[in-house]
């Protein structure tokens, strides 16, 4: 589905991605992992289409097709969806009507009509029932004034609003006490299904005991440059990062 | 002949059309002195730094409108807060229009300032307030001032409340190539009265008009205003707004201007207090964009202990608009205790934009809480990505952020369809439809 070979990219005149590889099938969870500053949540922006980051070597492509020079909004028309580490707040516009204006111009790109307001609102309901989200949280402004958890209670509702082919979840467990962290994991684990796949950003290992990956990559320097099954994450939260640091 | 020149010389000329034994007529005589002594600003004065009129004192305007041009409810309704009942004040190229209108006598004044003038009965409040909070060595208050015939006369006597909204609308049609309007409008809430006033001047097709307007609202003991300007004109007119409050004490005012259209719009808007414990609220949002051009010019002259003001105005400006924020709160040394806060918050979204904002701060008391902050910014970069990864176009997503950013000031607005009338025209302004009202 998603297929990263030796990607680089910069951003202000600086290389911050110098060699990643990843391949996601269907139905997988990947987890990236790896200190500050090695290049994770570049990765993340890099991957949604962040305009500030220019892709100056390798390829990344959804599905066989490029997105290298793909916009942001084309590539979640496309079905690609990050999970913010910091949403951002929206004062004046709703919950709900951020949703459907996100999703109408979805429909929109693909030549379709507006979801009808009955149907968009069943499933609004529906996928709030899902994540324990009352109805006066989808009338306020969007993550204005909205807890570290509800920001990211948010992000993963919205993820299931849209349903999007890959998930990518940047640093979503970061401020969440346990939890807001189980709440959030839940919903990622419904989501989860054999036609989508997930990457997990993370820095620590605790979110990997509640949404447990298929593949673990750990990332230094902008390189990916260790793969394994989930033991990795252990071996990593037992050790740190620096006997791979040794190893490299 | 020069404009400028043609203003003085037509003076004879407009005598001759009213009552120049009318209570108002010295004071007509004096400005007209003051106008021809002082001539237009022009950008040597350094409170018109940034705004030339050059551009329009150049051309040439009718003065006096021949007569009334009627035009249908229905081609201007939508200018109108037609979903609820209120009394309107409506003038057609500077002509009173009754078909239009729905004023009142009956309780409070609701009517015109030409019917003010000249009826016995309105003299006590003509004598004891025109002319008394307008600045007329100010040179287009003064040629307002000499001018003055027509306009809105509105009496809230004491213990009244407004049951209904008071729009004053203002229409040119365009059957003068270019025009120049000056209307006269006198505001009294007598004490503890209430009212919710909309301003608007509106073309109704692109021809010259400048209306140099001057407003004297007058807000006594424990009285309440609600005031809205909504300044959305086309781009060929222009709007010199001079606005002249006084408070008394335990009153509260408040205008929001909300400035989305015009060639070159200036608001000139001075506050004035007389007694203690006034609060008074200036707030605005401006969206511009081609080559429009405003300049908010505030002033509140904090004068007496214990009173409070809040000014805030956010724009947004796009193409090669142009802001001028002047914002100046005096405080003198009698008024201890006064809580003064002001902020002026930009957006520039396009590189030809430009904005100029400059707080003004003279305080002569040492016991005082004032605060200014200016800034000028773009679009935060992050918050667009954000919506645009969730497939928001890049048009849409910058529409939601600005609008987003101009928010706060709407929480303000006290009636919910004015609210929803200024977020459709900022909508529109923005030229996006969401798939939902703002």
């Amino acid at each position: 589905m998603l297929k990263i070979k030796n990607l680089h990219a910069k951003v202000d005149g600086k290389t911050i991605l110098k060699g990643i590889n990843l391949n996601v099938k269907p139905g997988e969870v990947h987890a990236i992992m790896g200190p500050n500053g090695s290049g994770k949540s570049t990765l993340a922006s890099v991957m949604a289409g962040h305009e500030d980051y220019e892709i100056t070597k390798g390829s990344i492509s959804l599905e066989g097709e490029d997105l290298s020079d793909m916009d942001a909004e084309l590539r979640s028309h496309k079905g690609i969806f990050l999970s913010f580490q910091y949403p951002v707040e929206i004062p004046g516009v709703s919950v709900t009507n951020f949703i459907k204006t996100a999703i109408n111009a979805t429909r929109k790109a693909k030549g379709l009509q507006d979801m009808p307001a009955n149907e968009m609102l069943k499933k609004i309901r529906e996928k709030a029932a899902l994540f324990e989200i009352d109805s006066k949280f989808l009338s306020r402004s969007l993550n204005e004034g909205f807890s570290g958890g509800e920001k990211k209670r948010n992000e993963i509702f919205q993820m299931a609003m849209f349903d999007p082919k890959l998930a990518i979840l940047d640093e979503t467990d970061s401020g969440l006490d346990i939890d807001a962290l189980k709440t959030v994991a839940n919903g990622v684990n419904k989501f989860i299904n054999k036609e989508n796949a997930v990457v997990v950003i993370t820095h620590y290992q605790r979110l990997l005991e509640y949404i447990v990956p298929d593949f673990v990559h750990v990332i230094l320097d902008g390189k990916t440059v260790k793969s394994g099954s989930k033991e990795l994450a252990m071996e990593l939260e037992l050790k740190g990062y620096d006997w791979i640091k040794e190893m490299v | 002949m020069e404009f400028q020149e043609k203003l003085l010389a037509s003076h004879i000329a407009f005598e001759e059309q009213i009552d120049y034994n009318d209570p108002v007529h010295k004071t007509r005589i004096k400005a007209l002195e003051v106008f021809e002594k002082k001539g237009f600003p022009s950008r040597k004065d350094e409170a018109w730094k940034y705004t030339s009129l050059n551009a329009l004192i150049s051309k040439d305007y009718a003065l006096f409108p021949k007569s009334e041009t009627p035009i249908e409810l229905k081609k201007v309704k939508k200018f109108f807060l037609y979903e609820i009942d209120t009394y309107k004040i409506v003038f057609i190229d500077g002509v009173y229009s009754p078909f239009l209108s729905d004023t009142t006598h009956d309780g409070l004044d609701i009517c015109l300032m030409s019917a003010a003038l000249s009826k016995y009965k309105y003299r006590r409040i003509i004598d004891s307030y025109f002319g008394s909070v307008a600045k007329i060595d100010d040179s287009l208050t003064a040629l307002n001032t000499s001018y003055t015939r027509e306009g809105a006369y509105i009496y809230i006597p004491k213990d009244i409340v407004s049951e209904k909204p008071i729009e004053i609308i203002h229409f040119s049609t365009g059957k003068e190539k270019s025009i120049w309007l000056q209307p006269r409008n006198l505001i009294v809430l007598d004490n503890n009265s209430q009212a919710q006033i909309i301003e608007r001047h509106q073309s109704l097709k692109p021809h010259d008009v400048v209306t140099n307007s001057v407003t004297e609202i007058f807000v006594n003991k424990e009285a309440l205003l609600d005031y809205y300007k909504i300044q959305n004109d086309l781009n060929t007119s222009s709007l010199i707004d001079n606005t002249y409050l006084l408070q008394e004490k335990n009153s509260t005012a408040s205008i929001h201007t909300f400035s989305l259209g015009g060639k070159i719009v200036r608001n000139n808007l001075n506050f004035h207090h007389s007694g203690q414990r006034i609060n008074s609220t200036l707030k605005g949002v401006t969206i511009l964009n081609g080559e429009e051009h405003i300049d908010h010019y505030t002033l509140v002259n904090h004068s007496q202990p214990n009173c409070e003001s809040f000014q805030e105005y956010k724009g947004i400006f796009s193409d090669k608009s142009k802001g001028i924020f002047n914002g100046k709160i005096f405080v003198e040394g009698l008024a201890q205790k006064t809580n003064a806060f002001q902020q002026s918050n930009n957006l520039l979204l396009d590189d030809m934009a430009t904005v100029n904002a400059k707080p003004q701060l003279e305080i002569f008391a040492d016991d005082v809480k004032c605060s200014h902050g200016c800034t000028v910014g773009q679009l935060d970069k992050e918050a667009l990505f954000y919506l645009r990864s969730r497939g928001v176009p890049k048009d849409d997503a910058k529409a939601l952020l600005t609008y987003a950013f101009a928010n706060n000031i709407l929480n303000g607005v006290q009636l919910p369809v004015v609210k929803k009338r200024i977020k459709s025209l900022i909508a529109n302004k923005l030229g996006v439809n969401l798939g939902f009202d703002l």
